[in-house]
């Protein structure tokens, strides 16, 4: 079997964090001897990932995607456990290593602001070496996938949230990397730039055979984008597989939100009913019986508009965290 | 990678970074035009204060007249124009903003950037000045005893001075790292500057002790020590114990930057950025 691209063995990172108990005897104290409180962010994390697979990295806030991330890229030093990165340490930042690799923060900038992001790329081009011919060639199939055209010519500060974004994972590709790692890449996008994205980063990981891991709170985006999920919370592991396999072991739901003429019906029979506003009933169902109660739904009533959708992610890992730690 | 590759790849990033500089520049016009205005302000309001002054005493203090002062102040202003550094004013906005994650993860040592973003906007704020300095020689009428040897050793002595502001700038920097509070040093390295680096007075009329700890300490040899040189105020012994200290300043700079750096660096990836 190939090696993996991404080993990670027993990672652990602990942070140290000053702890004061409110008051003025304990300011005073603190200006003494400072208590120091360790917060396990990432608690004996194991997995590998093959060549060319992309996976979405899920959990709630500070459940240790990030600092996992970081400690992939090689911003931070793990404080237990091993991690290689194409055979690297990420954290010794071997120059060889950082050509190979690259981060994507979606809070985060690394185009300059004052002028248009064609200069930040070219910046790049240099830092990296790259090749005049293999650069254009690369910032060309960029241009087209994302759209980028006219946006390259404008200051950054002046470009949209999202245009922004399109342009910083240019940025961020130029010296196409064989592993990308991605912290929340569409986060605060409109739905059409979010899907813009999505199918790009599925084009890159098809490409190039790229290896990427990438963190989201849009379900969207890691059904579009991963078969495979891996979860966490409280920095351990508590889901490692197939995406389908994880909303069908956690949900037995899904939601049917049906628009009628007011809510003065009584739609009980057909399910769980969670509320109901000037008409638009939102109602809870057994995954199995879907189709046959929406097709009932259509048939007995004045139905003006339908939806079936998946329960948000938030609720399907809201799932995972209570089966799992229970 | 050869040493020769290695340097060929350094002068295109520069090069790059040139062009960087320039297209940023020139979006602020504006900021450019006051920023400048306040590079002069300074020097300015000292040179009229001691003109005043040394007018008011009998024509000179401790050896400048008014018009000697008008030479100190406007070659001051030249050189701090060519030496000074932006850095310890931004380094904290990096970290917290996360721009030093970005820097991290490149092939290339951060303080490329910051040398060659530094040179790049010397060079097209540098004619300005010089055009500035032109104009203030006409209304001020300096005088100064220059020699051709002061002239020629003021070249690399100016360069040296760059070098000992820009890697001990860079070092304190990095106390961002560390603290949020960089202000309070930074507070406290400008107020040192001021007295010890010949800026609110030429160094020659602080009392002896003082001068001494200016000969120790590293401002001097950033500021005041080539204004002197290029207007003739040192013996070629002078000169020479002068560029002594800038290298050896230059040297322990170095050492102290690679230092503090790691220690950050360490410091910053066990905390996270």
């Amino acid at each position: 079997m190939a090696e993996p691209v991404i080993h990670l063995q027993d990672l652990c990172k602990t942070y140290r964090v000053p702890e004061r108990e409110p008051g003025m005897r304990a300011a005073l104290g603190s200006l003494f001897h400072r208590k120091m409180k360790e917060v396990k962010a990432v608690d004996g994390l194991t997995f590998d990932l093959a060549r060319g697979e992309m996976v979405g990295f899920l959990g709630p806030n500070g459940a240790g995607k990030t600092t996992t991330l970081k400690m992939l890229s090689g911003l931070l030093h793990p404080t237990g456990g091993e991690v290689k990165v194409l055979g690297s340490i990420p954290w010794k930042r071997e120059r060889d290593y950082l050509r190979q690799i690259t981060l994507v923060m979606g809070q985060r900038s690394q185009l300059v602001w004052d002028i248009p992001a064609a200069d930040s790329f070219e910046l790049n081009r240099v830092i990296y070496r790259l090749p005049v011919v293999d650069y254009q060639r690369t910032l060309k199939e960029l241009t087209d996938l994302l759209e980028l055209g006219p946006l390259l010519s404008k200051p950054v500060r002046n470009l949209s949230l999202g245009e922004r974004m399109k342009c910083e994972i240019a940025a961020a590709l130029l010296h196409r990397p064989q592993v990308v790692f991605l912290d929340e890449p569409t986060i605060g996008l409109d739905v059409t730039m979010q899907r813009r994205i999505r199918s790009f980063l599925s084009e890159y990981n098809q490409r190039y055979e790229a290896t990427i891991l990438l963190t989201s709170h849009y379900m969207a985006d890691v059904e579009a984008l991963s078969r495979r999920v891996i979860v966490i919370h409280h920095g351990k592991l508590l889901f490692d597989g197939d995406l389908a396999k994880l909303v069908q072991k956690f949900t037995a739901h899904k939601t049917i939100i049906v628009q009628l003429g007011d809510c003065s019906a009584d739609l009980h029979s057909y399910g769980e009913v969670i509320n109901c506003e000037a008409g638009r009933w939102t109602l809870r169902v057994p995954k199995d019986r879907t189709a046959r109660i929406t097709e009932k739904l259509l048939a007995d009533l004045p139905v003006i508009d339908l939806l079936v959708e998946d329960p948000p992610i938030e609720e399907v890992i809201d799932l995972v965290f209570t089966q799992g730690s229970s | 990678m050869t040493p020769g590759s290695e340097i060929r790849h350094l002068f295109r990033l520069y090069g790059q970074q040139f062009k960087t500089t320039f297209a940023s520049m020139v979006q602020y016009r504006a900021s450019l035009v006051i920023w400048m205005i306040s590079q002069v302000l300074e020097p300015l309001i000292y040179l009229i204060v001691w003109s005043t002054v040394s007018n008011g005493s009998g024509g000179s203090v401790g050896g400048y007249t008014a018009r000697g002062f008008a030479a100190y102040y406007l070659v001051f202003m030249v050189v701090n124009q060519f030496t000074y550094t932006w850095i310890m004013w931004e380094y904290e906005y990096r970290v917290r903003q996360g721009y030093l994650s970005f820097a991290l993860l490149k092939p290339v040592h951060p303080i490329h950037s910051d040398i060659s973003d530094n040179l790049s906007s010397k060079l097209l704020t540098l004619p300005i000045i010089l055009i500035v300095a032109g104009i203030m020689a006409l209304i001020f009428r300096p005088t100064a005893s220059m020699t051709l040897w002061s002239g020629l050793v003021f070249i690399p002595a100016l360069i040296l001075a760059f070098l000992v502001r820009f890697l001990v700038e860079w070092t304190l920097a990095l106390a961002a790292f560390w603290t949020t509070r960089v202000n309070a040093i930074n507070q406290v390295y400008f107020v040192m500057m001021l007295f010890l680096a010949g800026q609110i007075a030429p160094l020659s009329l602080f009392p002896a002790w003082i001068q001494t700890i200016a000969n120790i300490l590293p401002f001097r040899w950033m500021l005041g020590f080539p204004v002197q040189l290029l207007l003739g105020q040192l013996t070629p012994v002078q000169t020479l114990e002068g560029l002594v200290a800038q290298v050896a300043w230059v040297i322990a700079s170095l050492v102290l930057l690679r230092v503090a750096w790691r220690a950050g660096v360490r410091v910053y990836s066990a905390v996270g950025g």
